[in-house]
């Protein structure tokens, strides 16, 4: 599997996120500057956790204007996948890129612990390393991860089978219909808010994350 | 313009004699500049006026110790090439006034003590004291600093992963907050501050300069009055975004042969970084001010030159690497200028607009700071603690004490703070007795803790000094880490008052003697004085005094490292000298409501032989959980135990001889709860080793069952435990 990260001033996860695929595929992926207008040839895009440009107008506003967005919005226009993990995951919203938007917590302070999350269906490259209904722990760590969008785009999102994770241990940061990560209308782009990257080592408490990336492996090896 | 006199340098905080001495060096009547720049660097906050004399006492060096005190922080040897660079700092004024800046430029302060050396951060730590529950202030006070850490840690992604947090109304109205920082670094890649090369270029990076924080070392030694709100224009303001940016830059710029020497511009900003750069070089240094990348217009020499506008660094560079470390900045967005040079005059010259504003010797200003042996007054022992009656019973005791301020989960505050991010954190808040991170790409692991029970060292300094560093080297090896090395925080009241003075020479004396005994030196800290609050009546309370340990430990493989959480279907050992010591525990307080007597005996031999047993045992893989014993005592430590693992114990111990209530939550120094398959084995080895040992009883269950065959379910100890912090805060 050929992957890139994008690093965006105030990035902060890039080094987790290359961990996690580096395990899975052998392979280190490419570090991508956001300045850059142009991808190498990649099988997969990774927009990782952080605080991009400090996130001081609204988390990922300022990034997903990024020369680099050009380019990751032509490379999944041509059919490349995209992952975007929390600051991604807002980045990928603002960029439009992704329905919905995401507000501050409910209880308007940052959350820092393991949540359950459910898989909502297994039949993609993001999500075959679990079966639907999978549930399995991810930590979270975000101020502004409360999924919200009108109730025509959630009920479209439902009916498309757009949802890809849900919160399964209650609602941590009071998110429209508990949804943790959604798809693109192709399935071809995924956010969503908690940290699998950060749980695919034993000595870091458990491997309940290593399915997203052995799963990206796999459905790029066939 | 203000005149220069003796008037306006007591308003700097200088007494009638260090002016004199000031005039004496100068030859003349200083510049405002000038004035301000002595005042600084003479600050007890700069200059450790008062405690310096106290502090050469402390043992500094170990074969493993690279750096001691004396850097911007401490270097130790953690093997494979690489070091461990670490230090602990104050800023407890400023989150009193401002809770949430002053927090997180205390984070962001301390931060950039480490990568100034070289070293990428991997984990942080606070150490809290905050103000009675009941007083209303503390809530605001709680939710800015836990905010305010969070706030910059996060944002920077450096994990939060330990700490300590107590409540007491000596700091109702002076909160501590001391931030610890641990970073990596190679060996071979370790930047010190020392300037050399006449004529080297001096480069100013990171954010501009404002008109933010001027005086704040000033501040920071002086106590507080009724007016302290008056002050906020003294509380810097943090940027951590510019701070995770130049962590990058700095790293980026520090893989190069570009830097001759770097210092962070921390307190007293500008000044004391050119003065200790230039100072400890023994070179000169020339500074133009025009040339200083500026935020606001109109800004004096004597404004930017006490500015403690934060996420700035000054660095010496070889004049032919300028184009290549400007670009690096460039990339990163910094503010890049060279601002001056060095000079063999052995002065700091600052232009400004054409005009000298300051042009001091570098050697006497540091040479004849000031130094003063203030007089110490012994505080009086504490009349020993008479025999106590048990009012409540066994079981509501451990319900009160496991849902007390001191003792109750820390959730609400760990959650607010990511401690995953990098990847590395093996041991999380509140799972161990120490933090546990790996160092990426190896199997070394790095324990962490912080350290300190205030109300010991108010009734007895000397012997509160060494249980502070104590707890830390226990806490280190109850996760099976070998204990290096110690930064200190060491929060006192005014110095100029004999018994303070006397509780803080007697604490530096304390830690001393448990440092030296358990080979634990200390290589940083930071001293942090005139922690009182002035009454409108005109008295002054002081805080208990503090002397925060922040102790670092290595572990050869970071796997071996264990928690604190039972197992099911083990037995329960005890490690250790049980005698059932009630003065100043937890439970006097919280069932009686007093706070006397004496604190717990220490015995170093006996506390070296244990926990080098402990640790020996836990890297053979024979123990399963491991805690060691400290607020609340025996029974508290095996709630913690039980909650941690979710696994309950029938406990059958042995008599004693003790009276219940002493033996359950009496807090007894250097014991250990070990959690083992062979409880016999462990007990026979143990008293070979000349260390006491006792069977406690065999895990399994969803509760705690009490000799007398009373059960305390796990969820009544988890709803108790829990409750404090929620209470408090989301009401």
């Amino acid at each position: 599997m050929k992957a890139g990260i994008v690093v965006f001033p105030g990035t902060n996860r890039e080094r987790d996120m290359a961990i996690a695929l580096k395990g899975a595929s052998g392979r280190a992926p490419a570090m991508l500057w956001h300045r850059e207008t142009a991808l190498p040839d990649l099988d997969l895009v990774v927009l990782p956790g952080g605080f991009s440009h400090g996130d001081y107008l609204r988390s990922g506003a300022m990034a997903a204007h990024a020369p680099i967005m050009r380019a990751v919005r032509d490379f999944a226009a041509r059919g490349g996948y995209v992952l975007g993990v929390c600051n991604g995951f807002q980045i990928l919203t603002e960029a439009q890129m992704l329905p919905g938007a995401l507000l501050r917590n409910a209880g308007m302070r940052f959350l820092s612990h393991d949540c359950r999350l459910r898989v909502e269906r297994a039949d993609t490259v993001f999500t075959r390393g679990w079966s639907q209904g999978d549930q399995f722990r991810a930590p979270m760590a975000h101020g502004d991860g409360n999924y919200a969008a009108d109730p025509d785009t959630l009920d479209r999102l439902e009916g498309e089978g757009r949802v890809a994770f849900r919160y399964a241990d209650g609602n941590p940061n009071g998110s429209a219909r508990a949804i943790a990560g959604v798809f693109s209308d192709d399935l071809r782009i995924c956010g969503l808010m908690p940290h699998p990257e950060d749980l695919v080592d034993p000595l870091m408490g458990g491997i309940d994350g290593k399915p997203l990336f052995d799963g990206l492996v796999e459905a790029f090896v066939q | 313009m203000k005149t220069v006199d003796q008037g306006l340098a007591r308003e700097f905080g200088l007494t009638a004699d260090e002016y004199a001495k000031l005039l004496g060096i100068m030859g003349r009547t200083p510049s405002l500049t000038e004035l301000g720049i002595f005042s600084v660097m003479w600050s007890e906050h700069c200059s450790y006026k008062s405690s310096r004399v106290w502090l050469k006492t402390l043992p500094t060096t170990a074969p493993w110790v690279i750096h001691g005190p004396g850097e911007n922080a401490g270097v130790v040897d953690i093997g494979q090439g690489l070091a461990a660079i670490f230090k602990m700092e104050s800023h407890n004024h400023p989150s009193f006034i401002e809770p949430y800046q002053g927090a997180a430029t205390g984070v962001g302060g301390i931060l950039r003590d480490v990568f100034t050396m070289g070293a990428r951060p991997v984990a942080n730590l606070n150490a809290l004291r905050f103000g009675s529950p009941e007083n209303p202030n503390t809530r605001r006070i709680v939710d800015g600093v836990v905010r305010g850490v969070g706030g910059y840690g996060n944002c920077v992604g450096v994990p939060t992963v330990g700490g300590e947090i107590n409540f007491h109304p000596s700091y109702d109205g002076n909160p501590l907050v001391n931030a610890m920082t641990v970073g990596v670094a190679r060996q071979d890649r370790i930047f010190l501050s020392a300037a050399a090369g006449i004529g080297n270029p001096v480069v100013y990076v990171g954010s501009r300069t404002g008109r933010d924080g001027i005086h704040g070392a000033t501040m920071a030694s002086a106590e507080f009055d009724e007016d302290a709100q008056a002050k906020r224009p003294t509380v810097q303001v943090g940027d951590p975004f510019v701070e995770k940016l130049l962590i990058e830059a700095c790293l980026e710029l520090m893989a190069t042969d570009a830097i001759v020497a770097i210092q962070d511009m921390g307190a007293a900003g500008l000044t004391s970084s050119s003065v200790e750069m230039a100072g400890k070089g023994g070179v000169g240094i020339d500074l133009d001010l025009d040339a200083v990348p500026q935020r606001e217009t109109g800004m004096t020499a004597y404004e930017m030159m006490l500015s403690e506008s934060q996420e700035r660094m000054l660095i010496v560079i070889r004049p032919d690497r300028a184009d290549m470390a400007r670009a690096i900045f460039d990339k990163w967005e910094l503010d890049f200028a060279v601002i001056g040079h060095l000079t063999d005059t052995g002065h700091i010259v600052v232009r400004h607009q054409g005009r000298v504003e300051a042009d001091i010797p570098l050697a006497p200003l540091a040479d004849e700071a000031p130094l003063y042996r203030r007089p110490t007054a012994p505080s009086p022992a504490p009349a020993p603690l008479g025999a106590m009656h048990d009012p409540v019973g066994i079981e509501d005791a451990l319900v009160t004490l496991i849902g007390c301020p001191d003792i109750a989960s820390r959730a609400w505050v760990w959650d607010q703070y990511d401690s995953t991010v990098g990847g590395q954190t093996v041991r999380r808040p509140g799972a161990a007795d120490a933090a546990v991170v790996r160092i990426e790409d190896t199997t070394l692991g790095l324990a962490l803790t912080t350290d300190c029970t205030p109300r010991y060292v108010a009734a007895d300094a000397r012997l509160g000094g060494a249980q502070a560093v104590a707890e830390a080297w226990r806490n280190l090896t109850a996760v099976g880490a070998r204990p290096l090395a110690v930064t200190d925080n060491l929060n006192f009241g005014n110095p100029e008052k004999p018994e303070v003075m006397g509780q803080f020479a007697d604490a530096i004396a304390g830690m001393g003697e448990a440092c030296r005994a358990l080979d634990f030196p200390v290589v940083s800290g930071n001293v942090s004085l005139y922690n009182e609050t002035r009454q409108p009546d005109g008295s002054t309370v002081s805080i208990l005094p503090t002397p925060a340990i922040g102790g670092l430990g290595v572990l050869e493989d970071a796997g071996s490292a264990i928690g604190i959480g039972l197992k099911d279907g083990q037995e329960l050992v005890l490690l250790g000298a049980t005698a059932g010591a009630l003065g100043q525990s937890l439970w006097l307080r919280e069932i009686h409501g007093r706070e006397d007597g004496a604190p717990p005996s220490l015995d170093l031999a006996a506390e070296r032989r244990t926990g080098d047993f402990v640790r020996e045992r836990i890297l053979s893989g024979a123990v399963s959980a491991c805690h060691d014993l400290s607020d609340g005592g025996l029974l508290v430590g095996i709630a913690e135990m039980a909650m941690a693992g979710e696994v309950g114990i029938k406990l059958d111990v042995p008599a004693s001889g003790i009276s219940p209530h002493a033996y359950w939550f009496g807090e007894d120094q250097g014991r250990y709860l070990l959690c083992v398959d062979d409880a016999a084995g462990l007990i026979e080895r143990a008293r070979r080793a000349g260390i006491e040992a006792r069977p406690l009883g065999r895990t399994g269950g969803d509760g705690l069952t009490l000799p007398s065959g009373a059960t305390i379910s796990l969820a009544r100890l988890r709803t108790a435990h829990r409750a404090f912090f929620p209470a408090l805060m989301d009401r």
